[in-house]
């Protein structure tokens, strides 16, 4: 960097320092000038960064092994936002793994900071937005260069996404433990941090758009079909969902613009097409692309895939009113809800059976391939919570499961078994490649991550169905005099080992990931582990062989 | 009327139909005759590159 350069860009870290202590001082609440105060912090480090002839970026490049010299493709982005996803995904367990614990043994309760109102926030939003958000950008950035034969248009904006990505990551979950929320359904950060990510997503758009239209390839695959349908609904969510007003410009609080029952609907359109449009399109960009590559077979019918895509598209919108059964919200829009739910049932079990059936012919594979193997339990799983989701919208259902454990288990199937790991089948397909190794450092690790996870959801699923269940059937149980047979604190007690289990299952889950971080650092590291590979080919000589000409048989002459 | 009036009601029509056809257009937009082997060839495009930007 020549010295004018360093000396410009010390002058405006030091002016956004100052900028930042102002606003820390002029705050109207404590935690807007704690914020405020990292944001300095932040711009006193890049000062100190920036001057010191230290090369951050070249040690830390060493640390991580980032291959030397130019890669084909710009993947440089892609490494660091999979780095992201393992450590957001480790935050992301173990605060999971905390609030089950709360819930079991309330004493975990640690007043105000870590109470289980402040870290649950930050455990859906490092689960979906940190892990899964660093996942999406890192195959989405991986995904359009290869399939358009092209490198990431705006390069240097394709790294502010991803470091304004982390600074709203940071910015969100802090605020969450300092008390910063506008209540709102995975969507608590408030509006300055709303206003950050809206710029960090336009960026997102703008590289996303200028990488497909600088494309070698005739047509769009379509995994970026996906990419796309999540990166622009993903941004009209944000912006009309956050529409609020500010108390004060110095200030953390804002109140929405819509109010009552509009204020509910327009969160829960915006929290189920979050699940629609984050959780499910992006993440079957991934299954489009890693599991024909895995399989290396193309995907069973790219017309179905076709119509997978638009009736996405078409009814997850709608799906929303679903979280609002029984409510002040007007009785045609909570069956519109209702039945679009049913409806979307088809084109997800479409996606599913095209998915699974890329393996027709090539079934083996699950038994000799643990990647593929992740990939099919978490097509499974897919199905298996879309089949389970719509069936839970329906009124009849829902009366009994709404506001039970019902639903976490039925998110977390979703969660746990879909989108980690296709996550992690995803990310064990790139990691060698991202770092030029011929192998993960050990294939057998990959088979206990899975068996690990998929215990760990069979815990954690089934006894929140016992949960639910229990839950829904206690609550509205009546006597013979017309009174409710139970109070709320009897349903606690009865579900208290089911807590338990949850939490176990927790465990085993966090577990089986802690298996791939240490199975990451040592590909990282360039080792390679020494053990059986995963099937043998299996040959009998004795039976393996041409049998004689049979001897004609012949009559005995009478 | 008023403005909700107007809107829903052209929601229910016009917006209603127009969406309806979009989609089922869409929908069969890939089962055109003679865009198999476009189908074919797409599908198989992620396969042409093997070496993964090394």
């Amino acid at each position: 960097m020549q010295a004018e350069t360093a000396l410009t860009r010390i002058g405006l870290w030091f002016l956004l320092m100052l900028a930042s202590i102002g606003v820390m001082l002029g705050a109207k609440d404590t935690p807007f000038a704690i914020q405020a105060g990292m944001i300095a912090v932040l711009a006193l480090v890049m000062v100190f960064i920036t001057a010191s002839r230290f090369d951050p970026a070249g040690s830390a490049r060493g640390f991580f092994r980032m291959p030397e010299g130019k890669s084909r493709y710009d993947d440089d982005p892609v490494r660091w936002a999979t780095i992201a996803t393992m450590f957001w995904g480790l935050a992301g367990f173990l605060a999971g793994l905390f609030i089950a614990l709360q819930l079991a043994f309330p004493v975990f309760n640690f007043e105000p900071y870590l109470n289980f109102g402040r870290v649950r926030p930050l455990h859906t939003s490092a689960v979906i937005f940190a892990f899964g958000g660093n996942a999406l950008i890192a195959t989405s950035f991986y995904v359009v260069q290869r399939t358009c034969r092209t490198t990431l248009a705006f390069p240097a904006l394709a790294r502010f996404v991803f470091w304004g990505y982390q600074l709203f990551i940071v910015l969100a979950a802090s605020g969450y433990l300092l008390g910063i929320t506008q209540s709102r359904e995975y969507a608590e950060p408030e509006w300055y941090v709303d206003l950050w990510l809206t710029v960090v997503w336009v960026s997102y758009l703008i590289v996303f758009v200028g990488t497909l239209l600088r494309r070698h390839e005739p047509h769009i695959y379509v995994a970026n079909w996906f990419y796309l349908g999540f990166i622009v609904t993903v941004a009209m969510l944000h912006l009309v969902n956050n529409l609020a007003v500010p108390v004060s410009f110095l200030g953390s609080r804002s109140y929405s613009l819509f109010g009552g029952v509009q204020d509910a609907l327009t969160q829960w359109w915006y929290g189920h097409n979050a699940v629609g449009f984050f959780l499910t399109a992006g993440f079957l960009g991934m299954m489009y692309y890693f599991v024909p590559k895995q399989a290396e077979r193309p995907i069973y019918s790219y017309r179905l895939s076709i119509i997978h895509f638009w009736s996405l598209i078409f009814l997850y919108i709608w799906a929303g009113p679903h979280h609002l059964l029984y409510t002040a919200l007007p009785d045609w829009a909570q069956t519109l809800g209702m039945v679009f739910s049913i409806m979307l049932w088809m084109p997800s079990w479409g996606g599913m059976i095209n998915g699974l059936m890329t393996l027709n012919g090539a079934w083996d594979k699950v038994r000799t391939d643990p990647i593929i193997r992740m990939m099919v339990i978490a097509l499974a799983f897919y199905g298996m919570s879309t089949f389970e989701g719509p069936m839970l919208s329906i009124k009849f259902f829902n009366s009994l499961s709404h506001y039970t454990d019902w639903t976490i288990g039925h998110v977390h199937s979703g969660a746990l078994g879909w989108n980690g790991m296709i996550t992690f089948a995803c990310m064990y397909y790139m990691i060698p490649r991202l770092w030029n190794r011929t192998r993960m450092y050990s294939l057998r690790m990959i088979n206990w991550h899975f068996w690990l996870a998929t215990l760990g959801i069979v815990f954690y699923a089934s006894s929140l169905w016992v949960a639910g269940l229990t839950q829904g059937l206690m609550w509205r149980e009546y006597g013979a005099d017309g009174y409710l047979v139970n109070s709320f604190a009897d349903t606690v007690a009865a579900i208290h080992p089911m807590y338990i289990m949850r939490a176990f299952g927790g465990l085993l889950y966090l577990a089986g990931f802690v298996v791939m971080l240490w199975n990451f650092a040592q590909t990282l590291a360039g080792k390679l582990r020494a053990e059986a590979p995963m099937t043998e080919t299996p040959i009998n000589p004795a039976a393996d062989h041409p049998l004689p000409a049979r001897e004609p048989v012949v009559a005995p002459a009478q | 009327m008023n403005d909700y009036e107007t809107l829903r009601q052209l929601a229910d029509t016009v917006g209603l139909t127009a969406m309806a056809v979009l989609f089922v257009v869409l929908c069969f937009w890939p089962f055109r005759p003679g865009s198999r082997n476009l189908n074919n060839e797409v599908a198989n495009s992620i396969f042409e590159d093997q070496d993964d930007g090394e």
